[in-house]
């Protein structure tokens, strides 16, 4: 499996090479590889059946109780199947719908790339890795939906769908990290194993908001859900790819991991039944308010994503196996939806379904291809949609909720209308007389290639929901739910084909009342000034207007304004612990001086004094050699002769420098106000008095360094030089040097730039 | 001897926090140098300082001898005043050619009037009013505007 992961990783690398080259047929190149990939895992499907779990153990950082290990159970199976399956068609269909975009190549490496996050996450054991991935995924949504950067909506799109994500992120790695302080472990196989250890810890509850704050914001659950509809500025291959089939999924696969360890209370199943289930059914409602067919499948895939999350919450083996089951279901309609979408808006120019109608003559494929993938979405006989539904439904039956089982009536009621106006509208509508900004034709077998297969995939995998029940719906429900095994038996009832048939009816007839209901229903638009993306916005300009207003305030270009703040928080900081116990005197006996040290602090002094006082540049340069100067001989009293020496040294440079900018510059001159002067006298005071202290403070503490005897022992022995300062700075702290000399580096180009634009100018005049 | 270097490295720091408060950026690079001079002597007298002999021998090993033993200068803030004192000569050399650099281009050495980085003629070409006992330009954060 490792192996999967690094081919996918050299294939994003080469991906823009090989789109140049290979022209045309690049998709189909590329494709290769998670089609490959996705060979290999199919070929696991027996060995997971028989409830084996494969295991690749990678060593990661062992010492912090990391690893990388890769595990494959029937629930990573699933995923990993959807993955690269799907991966693969959309590798085909990318290239028939972006063309010859010369950022085709990028787009192209961005996907494999996803691919690759996608599949570390749900092929890895450990929770850190995954965290990894997990955030990868979104950084390389982030790429893929802001594909059209010219675009500044499509930008603010990206923006919006990283911010909320990542944000979502940070809560989830906190639950992580809690999680593996609690249960000892990051590993997810060892904390199922662990049994009741995180549920029964105090700290149950914030773990289990953490980890839904991050799952709900990455499965795009009410209130975050506005995100994916926002996201839809992606190009089509990438919205149904990531948007659809895989990446949002990505939070109900963590759930649905986790949901062995953190399961199973009433806490998870409150918060994820009410939030899937307000999920499901606002989403499905609001789908069929939109006219832009991207946008419709969007709100039916969150609404999607709620009823995987409520089936989740119930948690029995069966709500997971019909999770499952509606997972590969959805997966494999909405995909193709998505492409069919892609196709009309290709080849009509747009995707409004008011202005379409009446295509089936024209594009007869891709009409097959949707009328295929929007009855397994109806869930109708003998689709796979409908064996999938059935299990849905018995499950939330099973709950004994009133307001749930009249949710799910409401969003299958919802999901005949919508799809209806998906496809009967589209296709063999009513065109109201408008032209179509492009004459409507097939398109290429590229585009249709992958909604005809995933459509026609829905209907064979109908008549094989046996084995499709014993060898994939089995496994990962009992990756989920563990110990007890699914009835995946689908027994249906005449009664339930009659609710289901009125349902439809009513659906339909919604449909064709469509106008007056969106009309009659319009006021209720207003309350999207209360929705979350308005706080979103409001929230965002907030931040823009606090991070303006502290930026004037700090950034304000001014020395002084950034001295104030520098020494203020100093003496803040280092004050209060040093005056806490009262003011630091003097350590008594530290007054004595000899005369030859009281002359050269004289001399420092005095030279400084001069330095503030005279107006000569030339004078005021001689006096801070003084002082320089004076430095040194203090480092050679106190025993530092190669402070001394490096001090003088310098002294010896600064003065030359001095010298050679000095007549570049005007003369000293009094600029201040006396007012100002006195000011900064005051000030100025003040500071140098907190130093004064400060000096104080520390060397009445035992100044001894623990570290010292260290050096002092072990300089020769294992630094092997005899004096020690060198030895330090050479070889125990030899990286602080480096640091040191980069700083030299650095300060040496900054220079050679400055010179070098004064050179440039003056030649160019 | 400590608390003498205390006192100097009090004066240090007063004497080049006033020199960085200037309006003339000359004065602001002396004043960085002084500063510069504080903070090491600061760092300096922290650590224990000892005067050699008296028993008191310098940091470095002996010929002869494995270790160093019995009482010695503490290597470990020499060890940093050194690093100290190298990188404050990096960062003055280039903020002294920063500073000639901006004067040639604003045409002003008045920190005060250096309101944009890169308009010559934007160097503000009005005097400011200097009247004495001005209270304008009083509060350090706010700088000194024309009128």
């Amino acid at each position: 499996m490792v192996w999967i992961l690094i081919s996918l990783v050299v294939a994003a690398l080469f991906a823009p090479l090989v789109t140049r080259l290979a022209g045309r047929s690049c998709g189909r190149v590329l494709a290769l590889v998670p089609a490959a990939a996705c060979a290999w895992f199919a070929t696991r499907i027996p060995a997971v059946a028989a409830g084996e779990r494969l295991v690749e153990p990678v060593a990661w950082a062992p010492s912090l109780g990391v690893s990388a290990d890769l595990a494959l159970d029937g629930l990573s199976l699933v995923f990993a199947l959807l993955v690269t399956g799907i991966g693969a068609l959309t590798m085909v269909y990318a290239r028939g719908y972006i063309g010859n975009d010369p950022r085709l190549g990028r787009l192209n490496a961005t996907l494999l790339v996803f691919m690759t996050a996608m599949l570390g996450l749900v092929l890895s054991d450990d929770l850190v890795t995954a965290f990894v991935f997990w955030e990868l995924t979104s950084v390389s949504s982030y790429l893929l939906v802001g594909y059209d950067h010219a675009n500044p909506k499509a930008r603010a799109a990206a923006l919006q769908a990283l911010l909320i994500t990542g944000a979502g992120g940070l809560c989830l790695l906190c639950g992580v990290i809690l999680i593996g302080s609690v249960g000892g472990t990051y590993s997810v196989a060892e904390l199922v194993a662990s049994g009741d250890v995180l549920r029964e810890s105090s700290l149950y509850l914030p773990i289990l908001l953490l980890v839904l704050g991050g799952c709900f914001t990455k499965s795009a659950q009410l209130p975050f859900h506005f995100w994916l509809p926002g996201a839809m500025a992606a190009p089509t291959p990438v919205s149904a790819y990531l948007h659809s089939a895989t990446m949002v999924k990505a939070g109900v696969y963590l759930l649905a991991r986790l949901s062995p360890a953190l399961g199973g209370t009433d806490e998870w199943l409150a918060l994820l039944v009410s939030f899937g289930a307000a999920t499901m059914v606002y989403s499905a409602v609001v789908a069929f308010f939109q006219t832009d067919m991207k946008r419709i499948l969007a709100y039916t895939s969150v609404s999607a994503l709620g009823t995987l999350v409520m089936l989740l919450g119930i948690g029995t083996a069966d709500a997971a196996a019909a999770a499952t089951a509606y997972l590969i279901v959805h997966a494999l309609y909405k995909c193709a939806l998505f492409h069919v979408a892609g196709i009309v808006d290709h080849e009509c120019g747009t995707r409004d379904v008011d202005r379409l109608g009446r295509l089936s003559r024209a594009m007869p494929i891709t009409c097959v291809a949707a009328c295929l993938a929007v009855l397994s979405m109806a869930g109708l006989p003998p689709f796979l949609g409908a064996s999938a539904k059935s299990l849905v439904g018995h499950a939330e039956h099973a709950l004994h909720m009133g307001p749930v089982e009249w949710a799910a009536m409401l969003t299958v009621l919802m999901t005949f209308a919508v799809g209806a106006l998906l496809v009967w509208r589209t296709f063999f509508g009513r065109r109201d007389g408008e032209d179509l900004p492009k004459h409507p034709h097939e398109a290429p077998i590229d585009l249709w290639f992958s909604p005809l297969l995933l459509g026609s995939l829905g209907l064979v995998l109908g008549f094989f929901w046996g084995p499709l029940a014993h060898h994939l719906l089995e496994p990962a429900a009992a990756a989920i739910a563990p110990g007890v095994a699914p009835e995946l038996h689908v027994h249906a009832t005449a009664g339930a084909y009659a609710l289901k048939a009125a349902l439809a009816a009513v659906g339909l007839a919604l449909y064709v009342k469509r106008r007056p209901v969106v009309r009659a229903l319009r006021l209720w638009s207003v309350l999207a000034w209360f929705g979350p993306e308005r706080f979103y916005d409001r929230g965002l300009v907030a931040i823009e207007w606090v991070a303006r207003a502290v930026t004037r305030r700090l950034q304000s270009g001014s020395l002084r304004t950034y001295l104030a703040i520098v020494l203020a928080s100093t003496m803040v900081l280092a004050g209060y612990p040093l005056l806490k116990n009262g003011v630091p005197l003097p350590p008594s006996g530290s007054f004595d001086i000899r005369v030859h040290e009281a002359a050269i602090v004289l001399a420092m002094v005095l030279a400084t004094v001069f330095v503030m006082a005279t107006s000569s540049r030339l004078a005021a340069i001689a006096a801070l050699g003084i002082v320089g100067a004076g430095m040194s001989v203090t480092f050679l009293f106190f025993g530092a002769p190669d402070l001394a020496k490096t001090q003088l040294a310098i002294e010896t440079l600064s003065v030359l420098l001095f010298l050679f900018i000095l007549y570049r510059l005007p003369p000293l001159r009094q600029l201040s106000t006396r007012l100002q002067v006195w000011r900064d006298v005051v000030l100025s005071i003040t500071v140098g008095g907190f130093f004064a202290l400060l000096v104080w403070g520390l060397t009445s503490v035992d100044g001894a360094s623990r570290l010292s005897p260290f050096f002092a022992e072990n300089s020769l022995a294992l630094g092997k030089g005899h004096n020690v300062v060198n030895v330090i700075l050479v070889d125990f702290r030899g990286i602080d040097t480096m640091g040191e000399i980069t700083v030299l580096a650095v300060a040496a180009l900054g220079v050679l730039g400055l010179m070098r634009v004064h050179v440039r100018e003056r030649s160019a005049s | 001897m400590e608390s003498w270097l205390a006192i100097v490295v009090g004066f240090m720091y007063a004497a080049g926090f006033f020199m960085l408060l200037r309006r003339s950026l000359m004065k602001v690079i002396i004043g960085l140098s002084i500063f510069t001079h504080g903070a090491n002597l600061l760092l300096f007298t922290a650590g224990n300082v000892t005067r050699v002999g008296d028993g008191v021998q310098l940091p470095i090993v002996p010929h002869g001898a494995a270790a160093l033993t019995g009482a010695y200068a503490d290597p470990l803030p020499q060890a940093l005043v050194l690093t100290a004192i190298v990188i404050s000569f990096g960062i003055q050399a280039f903020a002294l050619v920063l500073v000639r650099r901006a004067y040639q281009a604003v045409g002003s050495d008045d920190l005060d009037r250096m309101t944009s980085t890169d308009t010559e003629e934007g160097a503000l070409l009005h005097e400011l009013p200097r009247r004495r006992g001005s209270v304008r330009g009083f509060l350090p954060w706010r700088r000194t505007r024309a009128a």
